[in-house]
Order: C-alpha cells, then structure tokens, then sequence
C-alpha cells in the first residue's frame, strides 16, 4: 500500500509573524521556514504505518515555492521513501492544492493520503476534505487513532465534546490532529541520507490543473491589541472589581 | 440573494453556534433558508423555524443521517444547494468536516472561520492564528462559507414561524460509516457558547489538581472548563477543553485564567474574551499583557480563597 503525505512549508510555529506595512500580507522575508506541524503528524503516521509493515512506500508532495525543496527533505529525513515536488509561483489556495494532489493521486495511486488537518498560516482546515471529495473517497478528519485492517481504516476523530470513531474504506484522505502521535526527531544519517533518496519536480500545467487563485485577499491588518489592565493586590481586590467594575459576577 | 445555512443541532434542538450561523447570514442579507439534516430531527426543525429572519426550513430526516459522515452531509447539502449564493455553516468540528467536501464538488473556494461580514462577497477571517486578520473577496458564483460563532452576537431563539419542508436526501455514500462516539457528560455549558470559562495551564501540575482546584470555582461561577495545550498534552484535562488555534475557539463574558502562561496559540482562542482575569505566580507571564486583572501569586491559595469570597 502506497501512501502519499502532503507537506506545506509555512513561517515556523515559533515565530511571531510580522504584518507588512503595506497591509499586503505578512512578512517572510528572512523568517524561518519550517514543515506544517501538523503536516510532521502525517509523515510520522505514515512512516509508522510503513514501519509497521502495512505500507510499502511513504511519497511526501509538496506545492509551491524552490524553498519547498527543503520540507520535501525534511520528510524525506523523517522516513518517506521519495518526493514529489509541484513548482509553481503562484499563490497557492486550498482547492488548487486538492486538484494538484488529485493529479498526483491520480498518477500514483495511493491507498491512502494522510494530511495535516489544517496549515498554521492560513489556517483554513479544507484541503484533506477537498481532496477527497475531488477523488470521490471517503475522508476521516482531526484523527487521534488511526487503525488500517481489511482495507478499512478505523479512525478516532477529535470532535466538539469528545470523540467519534468511523469506519472508512481504501482508498481515503484522513486528517491529523495533534494527539495522533508525537513525531520523531530527524537524526543526523537520515538527513545525510535524505539528500540521495529521489525527488521529482513537475509543474501544474504538467498535471493539467489551473492554480488560479479564487479569492483574492484584499487587506491584512493587525487585530485590534489588547489593553494589558491592573494587577490587584488580593482576592478581595478582584472581587469587588469583577462586581463593581466589570459587572459580570452574577 | 439566497442563503442556506446547514444547521448544526443534536437532532432535538439547535446547537448555540447555529444561532450565530444565521445572525452572520442576516448580515449577509437576502432570504435564509435553514437544512436540517438528521434522524429523528423534527425538534431541531421546529427550533430553526422559530428563529426569527428564517424564510424556510428544509427537513432531511433518514436514519443514515442519525450520525451523519461528511460524506453523507456534503450530499445532502448539494442536493438542495442549487438557487442559494451562499451555503453557511458553523466553523467547529461539524462543518469543517463537510463544507470543503461542498465546496470543492461545486468548484468554489471556501472562505473559512469568518468573523466579519463586509458585503456579500468579502468577508474577514483571521489567519495565522489570530494574529493577523485577512479581508478576502470570492469571485466565485457560489460562497461557501464557514463562520466563527463567537463573533457574531447569536439571533433570538423564538419569535419566527417558517414554514417546514420535508427533503429526501440522497442515500449514503457508504464510502465511511460511523462506529461510535464518546461525548464527554458534563453538567457544565458547553465550551463554546459559555458565559464564564475558568481555564487551566500546567501551573496546576496534575490531573488532581486540576480538578480539585478549577471544579469549585467553576461551579460557583456556573463556568465551563478550559485548558491550555500544555494542560491537555500533560494530561490533566481532555483534548476537548482545548482553547486556542488548535482547539476551540471562546469568547465568553469572564475568562479565568489560572496557572497558565499565556502561549500565542492559546490566546488565539480567547483573546476575544469580554473580561481576562489572570492567576500566576510569574508576574511576567504573558497572559497578565492580555489580562483586565491580574492577580500574582500561588494558585493553590488564591484559588480556593477566590471560591470563599464568591459566596
């Protein structure tokens, strides 16, 4: 069984990102560029899977910038077998990335795409759900536990008030939330060996599919910032304030 | 223009979240329409009919829709989609699962998690956790469109009468099944829509802890409970307290927060709170910046001496 891990470059989780003076986005000019987090869940799954003698080969895919180049090796140094990068310029929305991976899957034909449930960047949460539907396979989203047997996964899903198990035939697109595994540091040889393991560049109009984007951002502005208020002195303090002041003790 | 928002109820009445669905659609302007899809959902129907501003309400009611996938969701919105320019849903676990299916099949983008509506085809929805706020405009025939509820002030419950429509959905997919579910029961109020949260970070130091110190002052106060990642990766709390970017998003009128630093992924969950109290014992924690009042020092002294003076 084949898998295919999708994996998005975005500004590292640690940094704190900076709007343009221009209102036109956000700086990444010289800012640290790392895998989506939750995009490392879904290598690890998928290479535990394989470790585990249910896959045969983990392919990570990546869309976008050159600088891709280097989440591709990131997974590729995590445990993926080879990498498929897809170069375009332009910027790059979530259906436009379900009909690259549809293309992709299409040449590849996995049994399972395992995604990170949403990138810290734009936070949208679409692509897995979009891919699927494009494919016309069955999803399961924000997975805590994934269990392959009998060509059905079985999955835990993080949902609002708790958990919910589904079952969903080969092949599917599941989603990873942050529970579902811890991943693995890269050691040093693997890095070293990641850099002989294959990495293919294709480009969209080679995979037929028209990347345009279709919501166009018109502004990006900081949110209004919080005022930081008084410290109080003692319980007492904060209790007639929160009755006083505030009014919302009840 | 036409809206069809997908109601998110537990097929006998109406989840909060969906009230502030409808009023961003109001915002929207133009006629509502309201799909319930369900089992057994002639409760929540009969909710939605009474939200005043609801034009009509289609009624799916089939036993493959008591649990439904998304695959099975995503049917039957598009089988009552055509004539609507702009399908709306709550943004939490159930239409983040469904409305990208939606939209990718109709070819659209999806505008996620908005929290403003400017016209009928721009809207503004925070990226990067919150720490940036992106005005986008669709170009696209059809807006599919998922909303942050907790900014937008929710419509009142009664006062409409619409009329309730019966639709047959289309059968199910069969692609996934549900197995089951575990909710967590908890006499407190749901998370999402509370009007005081009391939230705990690792400063508690256990499970116990957490609690045997958070529980007291949550039920004085009629609060539901929170947790930073920190508390739920360190397992004090389940991963359904979570608040903030990767878990849930809160804007209730008090928010305590107690033993808990302040990380930007935390308060990217509830920053938007009304009033911030903070409890810790670091008077240069983080979350004292974004705090009303702040309160330094030990928790497993204040905290209990805080339930006293509240009664």
């Amino acid at each position: 069984m084949k898998i295919v891990v999708p994996v998005k470059r975005v500004i590292d989780y640690n940094v704190k990102i900076r709007v343009a003076a221009d209102g036109s986005g956000v700086d990444t000019a010289n800012v640290k560029m790392s895998m989506n987090p939750f995009d490392e869940i879904a290598v690890e799954e998928a290479v535990r899977l394989k470790e585990a003698g249910i896959a045969t080969e983990v392919i990570a895919v990546s869309c976008g910038v050159a600088g891709c180049v280097d989440t591709l090796r990131t997974a590729l140094a995590l445990g993926a077998d080879r990498a498929i990068r897809v170069h375009t310029d332009v910027e790059l929305q979530p259906l436009a990335v379900a009909k690259l991976l549809k293309a992709v899957a299409g040449r590849e034909q996995p049994q399972l795409v395992i995604c990170g449930k949403q990138a810290i960047d734009d936070d949208a949460n679409q692509t897995g759900q979009m891919l699927a539907a494009l494919l016309g396979w069955g999803q399961a989203t924000f997975a805590s536990k994934v269990v392959i047997a009998d060509g059905r996964a079985t999955v835990t899903r993080e949902i609002d008030g708790g958990l919910e198990t589904v079952g969903v035939a080969l092949p599917a697109v599941i989603t990873t939330d942050l529970r579902l595994n811890e991943p693995r540091f890269a050691s040093l040889p693997n890095i070293m060996k990641a850099k002989k393991k294959p990495l293919d560049t294709v480009t969209p109009d080679e995979l037929g599919v028209d990347v345009a984007p279709r919501l166009k951002t018109l502004k990006v502005a900081e949110p209004p910032k919080r005022q930081a208020g008084v410290k109080v002195a003692s319980v007492a303090e904060l209790v007639a304030k929160l009755r006083d002041e505030a009014k919302v003790l009840r | 223009m036409s809206i069809l928002v997908i109601a998110e109820h537990d097929n006998a009445g109406l989840r909060p979240a969906t009230l502030n669905t409808l009023a961003a659609a109001a915002k929207i302007g133009g006629d509502i329409t309201v799909l319930v899809a369900g089992s057994g959902c002639a409760g929540a129907a009969a909710a939605a009919a009474a939200v005043p501003g609801v034009a009509k309400v289609l009624s799916a009611d089939a036993a493959h829709l008591a649990h439904p996938t998304a695959e099975d969701l995503a049917a039957v919105t598009l089988a009552v989609a055509a004539g609507h320019s702009h399908l709306l849903a709550p943004a939490g676990s159930f239409g983040k699962n469904f409305m990208p299916r939606v939209a990718a099949t109709l070819d659209v983008a999806q505008v996620s998690d908005i929290v403003e509506v400017v016209s009928a085809d721009t809207f503004v929805r925070p990226i990067y956790a919150g720490n940036a706020l992106a005005t986008v405009q669709s170009a696209d025939p059809v807006k599919v469109i998922t909303v942050r509820a907790t900014a937008f002030d929710p419509l009142p419950a009664t006062g409409g009468a619409a009329p309730v429509e019966a639709v047959t959905p289309p059968p199910a997919s069969g692609l996934s099944a549900h197995v089951s579910q575990e909710l967590s029961h908890s006499a407190r109020p749901e998370l999402g829509a509370a009007r005081v949260v009391v939230s705990g970070g690792r400063g508690l130091g256990s499970a116990e802890a957490y609690h045997g110190v958070l529980e007291p002052l949550a039920d004085r106060l009629g609060a539901a409970l929170g947790a930073s990642r920190a508390a739920v990766d360190s397992g004090y709390a389940p991963n359904d307290y979570q608040v903030g970017q990767t878990g849930k998003i809160v804007a209730p009128d008090l928010y305590v927060a107690v033993g808990l630093s302040g990380a930007i992924q935390h308060l990217a969950g509830m920053k938007d709170s009304k009033v911030i109290v903070a409890i810790n014992k670091d008077p240069d924690a983080p979350i004292f910046q974004v705090a009303d009042y702040g309160l330094v020092g030990d928790l497993f002294e204040l905290v209990p001496q805080l339930v006293q003076a509240l009664d």
